[in-house]
């Protein structure tokens, strides 16, 4: 048995075998996703770039009660809040550094009125210094720039929540 | 006067001929390792750089990596021989390209047509390891060191296996003579010294895998022990002359094969059709195949261990040329086959 060893490595046998393998996959369909052009799906819990949401009739959602605050982990949201002229308590600073944020999604897990969200977009970028802090109205314009993505992707999602 | 003036000339033109084509033949070379391994490994390979705009299958890449070599800075390592240094990769590409001077491309095609051209191929070939010890011992660093024993260690031991190979084709042709080598394989596939000298065929090209220190022989780079071996300190155009060396090596090693086991510019089957011509389209086509083997290797087998090279060469590669080169030997003595009648 020991010769017959010796002849299947003098003839290259299990060398042949591996280079018919690689072989095979020169011809097969690449995995490759070519990203800028191609992309994969993304979940509808995907946790991108934070928002704020108002209601249809324009109305923010956000009524200052900082649980979000309270809840995050990495202490990145800054609420400052008083009391609007029709009695409503609402924010006058919303807050996020985003070099904080571990996008965790805590946040939206403890609003009681969905008004901060984590949207999918994950393709965003900082131009200068300080500008990884998210002011309220940025947060709003997020939120109504993507707000039907945001209301569909929460209506997909609602019933394993 | 006038005529060795215009003889020097002549030959100079000759040399730009034979090295510009070699260089963009090493260019695309690495782009298609890049392709060619990363398409074996189910990805794309590099597939952006493009001109103006259009992608063209990434083709400029290899442009875009001279460029790039060129205008970075030669970092001399601390305590380096900077004369050496600078020597070593100067030595790797001057031998690898002083090697081209005998290929005969095609019939009479060659640039110095001389009767040991075997033997000054050796030669060129192992004077390629001196720029490899000396970069890996004028770069002052443990790794480089390192990487240039290993490598010299190596190229010793196939130089023998290498050599008892060609001893065999010298039998078998009558000649050194590169071109006398290709005539002597006149007549159709059958004819060619691949048949007969299968072995040494077989152990020739591995040797001279293991010659390019190339995968899966490339424990003198190895870098997942040495990072990059002997070329460990070097960078910009100094690490352009090493590529530039160790491919044009690779190529060079490939168009032996072609030349000694593969008939060289000779048809596979001749005939009176233009398919049944001799012409340097052959020879560059049984060349690419040998080139492409090259790739194909190091996209499929792993490195092996320095143990286990040491011992095929020596107790593997060494045992089977000598038989061979007897059973060849009798084969000739005794004009047996298509080879030797």
């Amino acid at each position: 048995m020991k010769i017959f060893r010796y002849f299947k490595s003098l003839a290259l046998w299990e060398l042949l075998k591996g280079m018919s393998v690689t072989g095979k996959y020169f011809f097969k369909r690449k995995f490759t996703i070519r990203y800028p052009e191609e992309k994969t799906p993304k979940s509808d819990r995907f946790r991108g770039l934070h928002a704020l949401r108002r209601y249809p009739n324009g109305e923010e959602r956000c009524i200052a009660c900082k649980l979000c605050e309270a809840v995050c982990p990495a202490l990145a949201i800054t609420i400052d809040s008083e009391q609007r002229e029709d009695g409503s308590r609402r924010t006058t600073k919303y807050e996020i550094d985003l070099f904080k944020c571990i996008y965790c999604g805590f946040c939206e897990e403890s609003c009681p009125v969905d008004s901060i969200v984590l949207t999918d977009i994950h393709e965003f970028h900082f131009e200068s210094e300080g500008k990884n802090v998210l002011d309220k109205q940025q947060l709003l314009a997020i939120g109504d720039m993507r707000e039907k993505e945001i209301a569909e992707c929460r209506e997909n999602d609602a019933e394993y929540r | 006067m006038m005529e060795q003036i215009w003889l020097v000339i002549w030959t100079l033109l000759k040399i730009v001929a034979i090295v510009l084509p070699l260089i963009l033949t090493v260019a695309y070379y690495t782009y298609a390792e890049r392709r060619v391994i990363g398409f074996m490994q189910g990805r794309m390979g590099p597939n952006r750089v493009g001109i103006l705009g259009y992608k063209l299958w990434g083709l400029a890449q290899p442009f875009a990596d001279v460029v790039k070599l060129l205008i970075k800075e030669i970092i001399f390592p601390a305590n380096a021989n900077k004369f050496l240094f600078l020597l070593a990769p100067i030595i790797t590409l001057a031998t690898a390209f002083a090697a081209w001077a005998v290929v005969p491309f095609s019939d009479g095609l060659v640039l110095a047509n001389i009767n040991a051209g075997l033997v000054y191929i050796l030669a060129m070939t192992s004077l390629g390891v001196y720029g490899v010890i000396i970069a890996g011992w004028a770069s002052n660093s443990k790794y480089a060191l390192l990487g240039a024993m290993r490598s010299a260690a190596q190229i010793v031991s196939y130089e023998i296996a290498m050599g008892f190979a060609l001893v065999g084709v010298l039998i078998a042709a009558g000649s050194l003579n590169l071109s006398e080598i290709v005539n002597a394989q006149q007549g159709g596939i059958l004819n060619w010294f691949f048949i007969p000298l299968f072995p040494l065929w077989i152990i020739y090209f591995i040797s001279g895998v293991a010659e390019t220190n190339r995968a899966p022989f490339d424990v003198a780079e190895g870098e997942s022990e040495i990072v990059a071996g002997f070329h460990v300190e070097y960078s910009g155009s100094a690490f352009a002359l090493f590529f530039l060396g160790e491919y044009a090596n690779m190529i060079m090693i490939s168009v032996l094969s072609t030349v000694m086991f593969m008939g060289g510019w000779l048809p596979l089957f001749p005939s009176e059709s233009w398919w049944g011509q001799p012409s340097i389209i052959w020879f560059l086509a049984k060349t690419s195949i040998f080139m492409l083997l090259y790739l194909w290797f190091r996209a499929t087998f792993p490195r092996y261990r320095y143990d286990q090279i040491m011992r095929l060469g020596w107790k593997v590669f060494i045992p089977i040329t000598i038989v061979w080169i007897m059973v060849v030997a009798v084969l000739k003595v005794y004009n047996i086959g298509p080879w030797f009648s």
